[in-house]
């Protein structure tokens, strides 16, 4: 058990625990605010994996963008007097066993399989492979990626507001 | 207990993916809804990456699970958007009561 488990054992505590909250808590704004948490926990846990600019990216994309956006529509879809903002929750039991199931089916599988792992060195920083991979390999999805970012904030912006 | 591997990532990101479905099932508003795809999409991530570090794939899994990132911006500005439509059209976004298709 070195200092690596250590803190990954941490990272992966954040990120189950706070999703666990995000999806039973009935006030969505704290649901919000786990989900920050369940973000900065997934990014710990990319950076442990070698994947220190998709860390980044993520904390700037996921809870600078996205967050604000979902908390933005928290906001506009309730009236701002009311307080206590809740939400209501639909067949809770029949959920929890069949997801249950499925976790146990998922895990189950999983450890059981023998995955064909290699052990790589991790190279640091991933920067300059990423970015040589874009505008190479993966240039034309690259720039319909671009276009697709285009055209779904045109279309969000003048849909929003009709 | 052993080394963390391969396995243990899976494991947290399977874990994340039931939350998420949980998450998509019970919840009836739908701002809930899309933080349970956020969810998913995450432990998705976790799952590319994974096999990035620990499969012989280069760094071609850090840049899908790049592409999902912007991916899911686009989707959560657009579901977001439609969200304040049905907002305005029937005054509440819970998604078991909106079953209109037309006025």
């Amino acid at each position: 058990m070195n200092i690596y488990d250590i803190i990954f054992y941490l990272f992966g505590a954040i990120t189950i625990v706070s999703a666990f909250f995000v999806v039973t808590t009935r006030n969505i704004i704290y649901s919000a605010f786990y989900l920050l948490f369940t973000f900065f926990g997934v990014a710990g846990l990319y950076v442990l994996l070698g994947a220190d600019f998709v860390a980044i990216v993520q904390l700037i994309v996921y809870v600078g963008g996205i967050l604000i956006l979902l908390l933005f529509g928290v906001m506009l879809t309730n009236k701002i007097t009311n307080v206590n903002i809740k939400t209501g929750t639909i067949q809770i039991i029949p959920a929890a066993i069949a997801v249950v199931a499925f976790m146990y089916l998922l895990i189950t599988t999983l450890l059981n399989t023998a995955w064909k792992t290699t052990n790589n060195t991790v190279d640091l920083p991933s920067t300059q492979k990423l970015g040589v991979l874009l505008i190479t390999q993966y240039a034309v999805v690259f720039e319909l990626l671009g276009i697709v970012l285009l055209i779904a904030l045109i279309g969000a912006a003048s849909m929003a507001r009709k | 207990m052993t080394h963390v591997g391969l396995s243990q990532f899976l494991v947290i990101s399977s874990i994340l993916f039931c939350l998420g479905i949980f998450g998509i099932v019970t919840r009836k508003n739908a701002v809930m809804v899309l933080m349970g795809i956020e969810l998913i999409l995450n432990s998705a991530n976790i799952n590319f990456i994974a096999f990035a570090r620990f499969g012989n794939f280069g760094f071609q899994g850090q840049l899908i699970a790049l592409f999902v990132i912007v991916l899911a911006a686009a989707e959560a500005a657009i579901a977001l958007a439609i969200v304040l439509n049905i907002y305005k059209t029937f005054s509440n976004i819970n998604v078991d009561e909106i079953d209109n298709l037309r006025d």
